[in-house]
Protein backbone atom coordinates (compact mmCIF):
# COMPACT_ATOMS: atom_id res chain seq x y z
CA UNK A 1 0.00 0.00 0.00
CA UNK A 2 2.73 2.46 1.03
CA UNK A 3 4.51 1.88 -2.26
CA UNK A 4 1.55 3.44 -4.04
CA UNK A 5 1.97 6.79 -2.31
CA UNK A 6 3.89 9.52 -4.10
CA UNK A 7 6.84 11.14 -2.32
CA UNK A 8 6.33 14.60 -0.81
CA UNK A 9 7.05 17.57 -3.03
CA UNK A 10 10.00 18.42 -0.80
CA UNK A 11 11.76 15.25 -2.03
CA UNK A 12 12.47 17.06 -5.33
CA UNK A 13 16.13 17.96 -5.75
CA UNK A 14 16.60 21.62 -4.92
CA UNK A 15 19.17 23.02 -7.32
CA UNK A 16 19.91 26.74 -7.05
CA UNK A 17 17.48 27.77 -9.83
CA UNK A 18 14.58 25.80 -8.39
CA UNK A 19 12.04 28.31 -7.04
CA UNK A 20 11.73 28.15 -3.27
CA UNK A 21 8.42 26.88 -1.90
CA UNK A 22 6.82 27.67 1.44
CA UNK A 23 5.34 24.97 3.61
CA UNK A 24 1.82 25.51 2.23
CA UNK A 25 2.90 25.84 -1.41
CA UNK A 26 4.59 22.46 -1.20
CA UNK A 27 1.49 21.11 0.55
CA UNK A 28 -0.74 22.30 -2.33
CA UNK A 29 1.44 20.40 -4.81
CA UNK A 30 1.12 17.37 -2.55
CA UNK A 31 -2.66 17.72 -2.76
CA UNK A 32 -2.58 17.96 -6.56
CA UNK A 33 -0.29 14.95 -6.86
CA UNK A 34 -2.69 12.89 -4.78
CA UNK A 35 -5.68 14.35 -6.64
CA UNK A 36 -4.22 13.49 -10.06
CA UNK A 37 -3.45 9.94 -9.03
CA UNK A 38 -6.98 9.65 -7.69
CA UNK A 39 -8.53 11.00 -10.90
CA UNK A 40 -6.62 8.65 -13.19
CA UNK A 41 -6.52 5.63 -10.89
CA UNK A 42 -9.42 5.51 -8.45
CA UNK A 43 -12.13 7.10 -10.57
CA UNK A 44 -10.62 7.09 -14.07
CA UNK A 45 -12.30 3.79 -14.81
CA UNK A 46 -15.66 5.53 -14.50
CA UNK A 47 -15.14 6.76 -18.06
CA UNK A 48 -14.95 3.26 -19.46
CA UNK A 49 -17.90 2.17 -17.36
CA UNK A 50 -19.98 5.09 -18.60
CA UNK A 51 -18.98 4.22 -22.15
CA UNK A 52 -19.79 0.55 -21.94
CA UNK A 53 -22.98 0.86 -19.90
CA UNK A 54 -24.57 3.98 -21.36
CA UNK A 55 -22.77 5.63 -24.21
CA UNK A 56 -22.00 2.70 -26.52
CA UNK A 57 -25.59 1.33 -26.33
CA UNK A 58 -26.88 4.84 -27.08
CA UNK A 59 -24.58 5.15 -30.11
CA UNK A 60 -25.74 1.76 -31.40
CA UNK A 61 -29.33 2.81 -30.87
CA UNK A 62 -28.84 6.10 -32.66
CA UNK A 63 -26.60 5.01 -35.55
CA UNK A 64 -27.56 1.37 -35.87
CA UNK A 65 -23.87 0.43 -35.77
CA UNK A 66 -20.70 0.69 -33.66
CA UNK A 67 -18.70 3.92 -33.68
CA UNK A 68 -16.16 4.11 -36.51
CA UNK A 69 -13.99 6.97 -35.29
CA UNK A 70 -12.75 8.27 -31.94
CA UNK A 71 -14.52 11.58 -32.65
CA UNK A 72 -17.90 9.79 -32.69
CA UNK A 73 -17.12 8.49 -29.20
CA UNK A 74 -15.99 11.95 -28.13
CA UNK A 75 -19.25 13.59 -29.23
CA UNK A 76 -21.27 10.98 -27.36
CA UNK A 77 -19.09 10.95 -24.22
CA UNK A 78 -19.24 14.75 -24.03
CA UNK A 79 -22.98 14.35 -23.45
CA UNK A 80 -22.44 11.83 -20.64
CA UNK A 81 -22.82 13.18 -17.10
CA UNK A 82 -19.96 11.18 -15.62
CA UNK A 83 -17.45 12.08 -18.31
CA UNK A 84 -18.41 15.73 -17.98
CA UNK A 85 -17.82 15.67 -14.24
CA UNK A 86 -14.54 13.79 -14.57
CA UNK A 87 -13.37 16.18 -17.27
CA UNK A 88 -14.31 19.17 -15.14
CA UNK A 89 -12.25 17.73 -12.27
CA UNK A 90 -9.28 16.99 -14.53
CA UNK A 91 -9.40 20.40 -16.16
CA UNK A 92 -9.58 22.10 -12.77
CA UNK A 93 -6.61 20.07 -11.59
CA UNK A 94 -4.62 21.32 -14.61
CA UNK A 95 -5.69 24.91 -13.98
CA UNK A 96 -4.88 24.72 -10.27
CA UNK A 97 -1.47 23.27 -11.08
CA UNK A 98 -0.75 26.37 -13.20
CA UNK A 99 -2.20 28.80 -10.66
CA UNK A 100 -0.35 27.30 -7.70
CA UNK A 101 2.92 27.11 -9.65
CA UNK A 102 2.59 30.69 -10.82
CA UNK A 103 1.99 31.92 -7.27
CA UNK A 104 5.27 30.23 -6.32
CA UNK A 105 7.36 31.65 -9.16
CA UNK A 106 5.79 35.09 -9.61
CA UNK A 107 6.19 36.11 -5.98
CA UNK A 108 9.95 35.55 -6.40
CA UNK A 109 10.19 36.78 -9.98
CA UNK A 110 12.92 39.33 -9.27
CA UNK A 111 15.18 36.84 -7.47
CA UNK A 112 14.71 34.23 -10.22
CA UNK A 113 15.41 36.72 -13.02
CA UNK A 114 18.53 38.02 -11.29
CA UNK A 115 19.88 34.57 -10.56
CA UNK A 116 19.23 33.33 -14.10
CA UNK A 117 20.95 36.42 -15.53
CA UNK A 118 23.96 35.82 -13.33
CA UNK A 119 24.28 32.14 -14.21
CA UNK A 120 23.76 32.77 -17.91
CA UNK A 121 26.28 35.62 -18.10
CA UNK A 122 28.96 33.52 -16.46
CA UNK A 123 28.34 30.11 -18.01
CA UNK A 124 28.22 31.16 -21.67
CA UNK A 125 25.81 28.26 -22.18
CA UNK A 126 22.91 30.39 -23.48
CA UNK A 127 22.64 31.78 -26.98
CA UNK A 128 19.46 33.66 -27.85
CA UNK A 129 18.44 34.85 -31.29
CA UNK A 130 15.71 37.52 -31.28
CA UNK A 131 15.15 36.85 -34.99
CA UNK A 132 13.63 33.45 -34.17
CA UNK A 133 9.86 33.69 -34.31
CA UNK A 134 7.59 31.61 -32.13
CA UNK A 135 5.68 29.32 -34.55
CA UNK A 136 1.96 30.06 -34.69
CA UNK A 137 1.14 26.44 -33.80
CA UNK A 138 2.79 27.18 -30.45
CA UNK A 139 0.98 30.48 -29.87
CA UNK A 140 -2.58 29.84 -31.12
CA UNK A 141 -3.42 28.58 -27.63
CA UNK A 142 -1.31 28.39 -24.46
CA UNK A 143 0.00 24.81 -24.57
CA UNK A 144 -0.88 22.73 -21.47
CA UNK A 145 -3.05 25.64 -20.26
CA UNK A 146 0.11 27.38 -19.01
CA UNK A 147 -0.59 31.11 -19.18
CA UNK A 148 2.06 32.53 -21.52
CA UNK A 149 2.79 29.09 -22.97
CA UNK A 150 6.49 28.23 -22.95
CA UNK A 151 7.54 31.51 -24.54
CA UNK A 152 5.70 34.26 -22.61
CA UNK A 153 6.60 36.18 -19.51
CA UNK A 154 5.93 39.19 -17.37
CA UNK A 155 8.91 41.25 -18.51
CA UNK A 156 11.93 41.22 -20.80
CA UNK A 157 14.33 38.49 -19.73
CA UNK A 158 11.71 36.69 -17.64
CA UNK A 159 12.26 33.02 -16.74
CA UNK A 160 9.04 32.32 -14.89
CA UNK A 161 7.26 30.14 -17.47
CA UNK A 162 10.29 27.81 -17.48
CA UNK A 163 10.41 27.88 -13.70
CA UNK A 164 6.69 27.20 -13.44
CA UNK A 165 7.02 24.23 -15.79
CA UNK A 166 9.80 22.84 -13.59
CA UNK A 167 8.01 23.28 -10.26
CA UNK A 168 4.72 21.80 -11.44
CA UNK A 169 5.76 18.73 -13.44
CA UNK A 170 5.86 16.85 -10.16
CA UNK A 171 2.14 17.36 -9.59
CA UNK A 172 1.12 16.81 -13.22
CA UNK A 173 2.88 13.47 -13.41
CA UNK A 174 1.89 12.31 -9.94
CA UNK A 175 5.50 12.47 -8.76
CA UNK A 176 6.62 9.89 -11.32
CA UNK A 177 9.50 11.70 -13.05
CA UNK A 178 12.09 11.68 -10.28
CA UNK A 179 13.87 14.28 -8.18
CA UNK A 180 14.92 16.40 -11.15
CA UNK A 181 11.82 15.73 -13.31
CA UNK A 182 14.28 14.02 -15.64
CA UNK A 183 12.91 10.47 -15.72
CA UNK A 184 12.34 10.80 -19.49
CA UNK A 185 15.94 11.76 -20.24
CA UNK A 186 17.19 9.08 -17.86
CA UNK A 187 15.07 6.54 -19.73
CA UNK A 188 16.68 7.57 -23.02
CA UNK A 189 20.16 7.18 -21.49
CA UNK A 190 19.33 3.76 -20.09
CA UNK A 191 18.08 2.61 -23.49
CA UNK A 192 21.14 3.94 -25.38
CA UNK A 193 23.67 2.51 -22.89
CA UNK A 194 22.01 -0.88 -23.10
CA UNK A 195 21.60 -0.83 -26.88
CA UNK A 196 25.14 0.35 -27.69
CA UNK A 197 27.31 0.09 -24.55
CA UNK A 198 30.47 1.29 -26.27
CA UNK A 199 28.92 4.12 -28.27
CA UNK A 200 30.52 7.51 -27.65
CA UNK A 201 28.52 10.13 -29.55
CA UNK A 202 30.49 13.36 -29.98
CA UNK A 203 27.68 15.77 -30.80
CA UNK A 204 24.07 15.46 -29.68
CA UNK A 205 21.13 17.70 -30.66
CA UNK A 206 17.97 17.89 -28.53
CA UNK A 207 15.10 19.60 -30.39
CA UNK A 208 12.24 21.21 -28.47
CA UNK A 209 14.27 21.08 -25.28
CA UNK A 210 12.17 23.52 -23.16
CA UNK A 211 14.00 23.71 -19.80
CA UNK A 212 16.49 20.96 -20.70
CA UNK A 213 15.25 18.50 -18.09
CA UNK A 214 15.61 15.67 -20.61
CA UNK A 215 18.81 16.91 -22.30
CA UNK A 216 20.78 17.38 -19.07
CA UNK A 217 20.78 13.67 -18.10
CA UNK A 218 22.06 12.87 -21.61
CA UNK A 219 24.85 15.43 -21.22
CA UNK A 220 25.75 13.98 -17.81
CA UNK A 221 25.77 10.42 -19.15
CA UNK A 222 28.04 11.37 -22.07
CA UNK A 223 30.44 13.89 -20.48
CA UNK A 224 32.76 13.92 -23.52
CA UNK A 225 29.93 14.80 -25.88
CA UNK A 226 28.81 18.30 -26.77
CA UNK A 227 25.03 18.60 -26.29
CA UNK A 228 23.05 21.31 -28.07
CA UNK A 229 19.55 21.95 -26.69
CA UNK A 230 17.36 24.06 -28.97
CA UNK A 231 13.92 25.57 -28.62
CA UNK A 232 12.12 28.53 -30.14
CA UNK A 233 11.06 29.79 -26.70
CA UNK A 234 13.66 32.10 -25.13
CA UNK A 235 11.78 32.16 -21.82
CA UNK A 236 12.21 28.40 -21.42
CA UNK A 237 15.84 28.39 -22.59
CA UNK A 238 16.88 31.16 -20.17
CA UNK A 239 15.63 29.11 -17.26
CA UNK A 240 16.98 25.84 -18.70
CA UNK A 241 20.51 27.17 -19.26
CA UNK A 242 20.61 28.67 -15.77
CA UNK A 243 19.24 25.43 -14.30
CA UNK A 244 21.94 23.36 -16.05
CA UNK A 245 24.64 25.79 -14.91
CA UNK A 246 23.31 25.65 -11.35
CA UNK A 247 23.62 21.87 -11.52
CA UNK A 248 27.24 22.17 -12.61
CA UNK A 249 26.71 20.77 -16.12
CA UNK A 250 29.39 22.01 -18.54
CA UNK A 251 28.93 20.18 -21.84
CA UNK A 252 25.56 21.59 -22.89
CA UNK A 253 24.52 24.76 -24.71
CA UNK A 254 21.01 26.17 -24.99
CA UNK A 255 20.42 27.82 -28.35
CA UNK A 256 17.29 29.59 -29.56
CA UNK A 257 16.56 27.96 -32.90
CA UNK A 258 13.73 26.25 -34.73
CA UNK A 259 13.93 22.56 -35.52
CA UNK A 260 12.44 23.42 -38.91
CA UNK A 261 15.61 25.33 -39.88
CA UNK A 262 18.89 23.82 -38.71
CA UNK A 263 20.87 25.60 -41.45
CA UNK A 264 23.49 26.85 -38.98
CA UNK A 265 24.70 23.25 -38.69
CA UNK A 266 26.44 21.41 -41.54
CA UNK A 267 25.29 18.14 -43.07
CA UNK A 268 26.18 15.20 -40.86
CA UNK A 269 27.18 17.41 -37.91
CA UNK A 270 25.47 15.41 -35.15
CA UNK A 271 25.84 11.76 -34.10
CA UNK A 272 22.48 11.78 -32.33
CA UNK A 273 19.33 13.85 -32.79
CA UNK A 274 16.78 13.58 -29.99
CA UNK A 275 13.23 14.74 -29.24
CA UNK A 276 11.39 13.95 -26.02
CA UNK A 277 7.61 14.30 -25.96
CA UNK A 278 7.88 17.01 -28.58
CA UNK A 279 6.60 15.73 -31.94
CA UNK A 280 2.99 16.13 -30.82
CA UNK A 281 3.58 19.87 -30.34
CA UNK A 282 4.25 20.33 -34.08
CA UNK A 283 1.83 21.04 -36.89
CA UNK A 284 1.77 18.41 -39.61
CA UNK A 285 3.44 20.79 -42.04
CA UNK A 286 6.19 21.49 -39.54
CA UNK A 287 6.90 17.88 -38.56
CA UNK A 288 8.17 16.67 -41.99
CA UNK A 289 10.32 19.80 -42.34
CA UNK A 290 11.82 19.16 -38.91
CA UNK A 291 12.44 15.48 -39.61
CA UNK A 292 14.06 16.27 -42.98
CA UNK A 293 16.37 18.77 -41.29
CA UNK A 294 17.14 16.24 -38.55
CA UNK A 295 18.04 13.73 -41.26
CA UNK A 296 20.34 16.21 -42.99
CA UNK A 297 22.34 17.18 -39.88
CA UNK A 298 22.64 13.54 -38.76
CA UNK A 299 25.90 11.77 -39.59
CA UNK A 300 25.75 8.42 -41.47
CA UNK A 301 25.34 5.71 -38.85
CA UNK A 302 23.87 8.24 -36.41
CA UNK A 303 20.77 7.86 -34.25
CA UNK A 304 17.47 9.69 -34.41
CA UNK A 305 15.28 8.96 -31.38
CA UNK A 306 11.83 10.32 -30.55
CA UNK A 307 10.17 9.66 -27.21
CA UNK A 308 6.43 9.82 -27.80
CA UNK A 309 3.10 8.34 -26.89
CA UNK A 310 2.04 5.45 -29.13
CA UNK A 311 0.40 6.30 -32.43
CA UNK A 312 -3.23 5.47 -32.97
CA UNK A 313 -3.59 2.35 -35.07
CA UNK A 314 -6.28 -0.09 -36.11
CA UNK A 315 -5.16 -2.33 -33.25
CA UNK A 316 -5.76 0.37 -30.62
CA UNK A 317 -9.38 0.31 -29.40
CA UNK A 318 -11.34 3.43 -30.37
CA UNK A 319 -12.21 4.08 -26.73
CA UNK A 320 -8.51 4.23 -25.84
CA UNK A 321 -7.91 6.58 -28.78
CA UNK A 322 -10.72 8.81 -27.51
CA UNK A 323 -9.24 8.89 -23.98
CA UNK A 324 -5.78 9.70 -25.33
CA UNK A 325 -7.34 12.56 -27.25
CA UNK A 326 -8.58 14.19 -24.05
CA UNK A 327 -5.60 16.54 -23.80
CA UNK A 328 -6.14 17.87 -27.34
CA UNK A 329 -9.53 19.29 -26.41
CA UNK A 330 -9.14 19.87 -22.67
CA UNK A 331 -5.49 20.70 -22.08
CA UNK A 332 -4.70 22.92 -25.06
CA UNK A 333 -2.75 20.37 -27.09
CA UNK A 334 -4.22 21.24 -30.50
CA UNK A 335 -1.99 19.02 -32.61
CA UNK A 336 -2.02 15.98 -30.30
CA UNK A 337 -4.98 14.31 -31.98
CA UNK A 338 -3.82 14.80 -35.60
CA UNK A 339 -0.20 13.89 -34.86
CA UNK A 340 -1.04 10.59 -33.20
CA UNK A 341 -3.29 9.76 -36.13
CA UNK A 342 -0.42 9.94 -38.61
CA UNK A 343 1.57 7.03 -39.98
CA UNK A 344 4.80 8.06 -38.29
CA UNK A 345 6.83 5.33 -39.98
CA UNK A 346 5.81 6.74 -43.35
CA UNK A 347 6.59 10.31 -42.26
CA UNK A 348 10.02 9.12 -41.08
CA UNK A 349 10.58 7.28 -44.36
CA UNK A 350 9.64 10.37 -46.34
CA UNK A 351 12.20 12.30 -44.30
CA UNK A 352 14.94 9.92 -45.47
CA UNK A 353 14.99 7.15 -42.86
CA UNK A 354 14.46 3.82 -44.66
CA UNK A 355 11.85 1.62 -43.04
CA UNK A 356 14.32 -1.22 -42.45
CA UNK A 357 16.45 1.13 -40.31
CA UNK A 358 13.49 2.19 -38.17
CA UNK A 359 12.49 0.63 -34.86
CA UNK A 360 10.05 1.16 -32.01
CA UNK A 361 11.24 0.73 -28.41
CA UNK A 362 9.29 0.80 -25.17
CA UNK A 363 10.85 2.95 -22.46
CA UNK A 364 9.66 4.08 -19.06
CA UNK A 365 10.86 6.74 -16.66
CA UNK A 366 14.02 5.86 -14.75
CA UNK A 367 13.92 7.29 -11.24
CA UNK A 368 15.33 6.46 -7.83
CA UNK A 369 12.71 3.96 -6.59
CA UNK A 370 13.76 4.49 -2.96
CA UNK A 371 12.34 8.02 -3.12
CA UNK A 372 10.10 8.00 -6.17
CA UNK A 373 8.06 4.83 -6.38
CA UNK A 374 6.64 4.28 -9.85
CA UNK A 375 3.15 5.61 -10.52
CA UNK A 376 0.47 3.07 -9.54
CA UNK A 377 -0.46 2.07 -13.06
CA UNK A 378 0.42 -1.63 -12.90
CA UNK A 379 2.24 -1.26 -16.17
CA UNK A 380 -0.82 0.29 -17.78
CA UNK A 381 -0.57 3.61 -19.52
CA UNK A 382 -2.70 6.42 -18.19
CA UNK A 383 -3.85 7.33 -21.69
CA UNK A 384 -0.80 9.44 -22.31
CA UNK A 385 -0.04 10.72 -18.82
CA UNK A 386 1.88 7.87 -17.18
CA UNK A 387 5.67 7.92 -17.38
CA UNK A 388 5.71 5.18 -20.00
CA UNK A 389 6.50 5.91 -23.62
CA UNK A 390 7.05 4.52 -27.07
CA UNK A 391 10.27 5.59 -28.71
CA UNK A 392 10.34 5.90 -32.49
CA UNK A 393 13.91 5.68 -33.71
CA UNK A 394 16.16 4.99 -36.69
CA UNK A 395 19.84 4.49 -37.36
CA UNK A 396 20.78 6.48 -40.46
CA UNK A 397 22.37 4.23 -43.10
CA UNK A 398 26.18 4.26 -42.96
CA UNK A 399 26.57 5.48 -46.53
CA UNK A 400 24.31 6.07 -49.47
CA UNK A 401 26.03 3.28 -51.46
CA UNK A 402 22.76 1.95 -52.79
CA UNK A 403 21.98 5.30 -54.39
CA UNK A 404 25.40 5.41 -56.10
CA UNK A 405 25.14 1.85 -57.46
CA UNK B 1 10.01 43.14 -6.12
CA UNK B 2 8.95 45.85 -8.51
CA UNK B 3 6.20 47.83 -6.79
CA UNK B 4 4.00 47.89 -9.86
CA UNK B 5 3.99 44.11 -10.34
CA UNK B 6 1.00 42.47 -8.69
CA UNK B 7 2.07 38.82 -8.52
CA UNK B 8 -1.17 37.64 -6.94
CA UNK B 9 -3.29 39.02 -9.77
CA UNK B 10 -0.80 37.84 -12.41
CA UNK B 11 -0.66 34.30 -11.07
CA UNK B 12 -4.29 33.54 -11.82
CA UNK B 13 -4.34 34.73 -15.41
CA UNK B 14 -6.20 32.48 -17.81
CA UNK B 15 -4.47 30.45 -20.51
CA UNK B 16 -5.14 31.55 -24.10
CA UNK B 17 -7.62 29.17 -25.72
CA UNK B 18 -11.32 28.92 -24.93
CA UNK B 19 -12.20 26.73 -21.98
CA UNK B 20 -14.58 23.84 -22.73
CA UNK B 21 -17.99 24.00 -21.03
CA UNK B 22 -18.51 20.86 -18.99
CA UNK B 23 -22.01 21.53 -17.67
CA UNK B 24 -25.23 23.02 -19.06
CA UNK B 25 -25.19 25.58 -16.26
CA UNK B 26 -21.93 27.56 -16.13
CA UNK B 27 -22.50 28.04 -12.40
CA UNK B 28 -21.60 24.37 -11.90
CA UNK B 29 -18.27 24.84 -13.68
CA UNK B 30 -17.53 27.74 -11.37
CA UNK B 31 -18.62 25.82 -8.30
CA UNK B 32 -16.18 23.01 -9.13
CA UNK B 33 -13.30 25.44 -9.41
CA UNK B 34 -14.05 26.92 -6.00
CA UNK B 35 -14.64 23.63 -4.24
CA UNK B 36 -11.40 22.02 -5.39
CA UNK B 37 -9.26 25.06 -4.74
CA UNK B 38 -10.74 25.02 -1.24
CA UNK B 39 -10.01 21.33 -0.97
CA UNK B 40 -6.36 21.99 -1.85
CA UNK B 41 -6.08 24.62 0.84
CA UNK B 42 -7.84 22.54 3.46
CA UNK B 43 -5.38 19.78 2.63
CA UNK B 44 -2.50 22.25 2.99
CA UNK B 45 -3.91 23.37 6.35
CA UNK B 46 -3.99 19.78 7.56
CA UNK B 47 -0.36 19.38 6.57
CA UNK B 48 0.49 22.58 8.39
CA UNK B 49 -1.32 21.39 11.49
CA UNK B 50 0.59 18.14 11.27
CA UNK B 51 3.86 20.02 10.97
CA UNK B 52 2.98 22.07 14.05
CA UNK B 53 2.11 18.99 16.06
CA UNK B 54 5.27 17.15 15.04
CA UNK B 55 7.46 20.12 15.89
CA UNK B 56 5.72 20.53 19.23
CA UNK B 57 6.38 16.86 19.94
CA UNK B 58 10.04 17.36 19.19
CA UNK B 59 10.74 20.79 20.54
CA UNK B 60 8.39 21.86 23.29
CA UNK B 61 5.06 23.48 23.85
CA UNK B 62 2.75 26.23 22.78
CA UNK B 63 -0.27 26.89 24.95
CA UNK B 64 -3.82 27.58 23.79
CA UNK B 65 -3.63 30.84 25.72
CA UNK B 66 -0.58 31.78 23.68
CA UNK B 67 -2.62 31.25 20.54
CA UNK B 68 -5.66 33.13 21.89
CA UNK B 69 -3.63 36.15 22.89
CA UNK B 70 -1.36 36.21 19.85
CA UNK B 71 -1.31 39.57 18.06
CA UNK B 72 0.66 39.78 14.83
CA UNK B 73 3.02 42.72 14.59
CA UNK B 74 3.00 44.97 11.51
CA UNK B 75 5.24 42.65 9.48
CA UNK B 76 3.34 39.49 10.41
CA UNK B 77 0.06 41.30 9.76
CA UNK B 78 1.15 42.17 6.23
CA UNK B 79 2.35 38.62 5.56
CA UNK B 80 -0.99 37.24 6.68
CA UNK B 81 -2.96 39.78 4.65
CA UNK B 82 -1.00 38.82 1.53
CA UNK B 83 -1.51 35.12 2.21
CA UNK B 84 -5.25 35.71 2.62
CA UNK B 85 -5.43 37.69 -0.61
CA UNK B 86 -3.57 34.93 -2.46
CA UNK B 87 -6.01 32.40 -0.97
CA UNK B 88 -9.06 34.35 -2.16
CA UNK B 89 -7.42 34.66 -5.55
CA UNK B 90 -7.00 30.89 -5.71
CA UNK B 91 -10.57 29.98 -4.87
CA UNK B 92 -12.02 32.67 -7.15
CA UNK B 93 -9.86 31.79 -10.17
CA UNK B 94 -12.73 30.28 -12.15
CA UNK B 95 -14.85 33.43 -11.88
CA UNK B 96 -11.95 35.75 -12.62
CA UNK B 97 -10.95 33.76 -15.72
CA UNK B 98 -14.57 33.75 -16.94
CA UNK B 99 -14.40 37.54 -16.97
CA UNK B 100 -11.10 37.43 -18.88
CA UNK B 101 -12.58 34.92 -21.32
CA UNK B 102 -15.50 37.26 -22.03
CA UNK B 103 -12.96 39.95 -22.85
CA UNK B 104 -10.81 37.65 -24.99
CA UNK B 105 -13.68 36.15 -27.00
CA UNK B 106 -11.54 33.44 -28.64
CA UNK B 107 -13.11 30.77 -30.84
CA UNK B 108 -13.95 27.25 -29.57
CA UNK B 109 -10.83 25.10 -29.13
CA UNK B 110 -12.29 22.70 -31.73
CA UNK B 111 -11.78 25.40 -34.38
CA UNK B 112 -8.06 25.51 -33.60
CA UNK B 113 -7.73 21.75 -33.50
CA UNK B 114 -9.41 21.47 -36.88
CA UNK B 115 -7.46 24.34 -38.41
CA UNK B 116 -4.05 23.19 -37.17
CA UNK B 117 -4.82 19.55 -37.90
CA UNK B 118 -5.22 20.37 -41.57
CA UNK B 119 -1.83 22.02 -41.86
Amino acid sequence: MAADLPPPYTALTRHEMMPRTTHDEAARFNFLTAFNRYLSGDIGRGNKLAYEKRVLPAIREELGRDPQHRYEIRDAMNRDSWHRMWSALKRNSMEMRQHFGRQVVLRQIDELSAMARQYNEHSGMLELDPAIEQPHYQTAVDIHCQPGGYHGGEHEGDVTVGANYDVGLFATTGGALGGLNDGGGQAVVEWAKKERPDWQPRRILDIGATVGHNAVPIALAYPDAEVIAIDTAAASLRYGAARAAAMGVKNIRFIQASGEDLSRWADGHFDWVQTTMFLHELSSKAMPRLLAEAHRVLTPGGLIFHIEQPQYSDEMPLFEQFMRDWDAFNNNEPFWSAMHGQDLEQVMEDAGFPRERQFVAGVRAVVDPEIFPPSPDDGEEDYGRAAIWNAYGAWKPEAEKAAAA
Amino acid sequence: MSDDFDWVAASGRRAKGRRPDYFEDPALDRLYSVVFALAADVSALRERQDTLERLLDEKGTVSRADIESYEPDRKAGRERALATRAFVNRIMRGFQQTVEAMEADDPPIMDWVEKLSKE
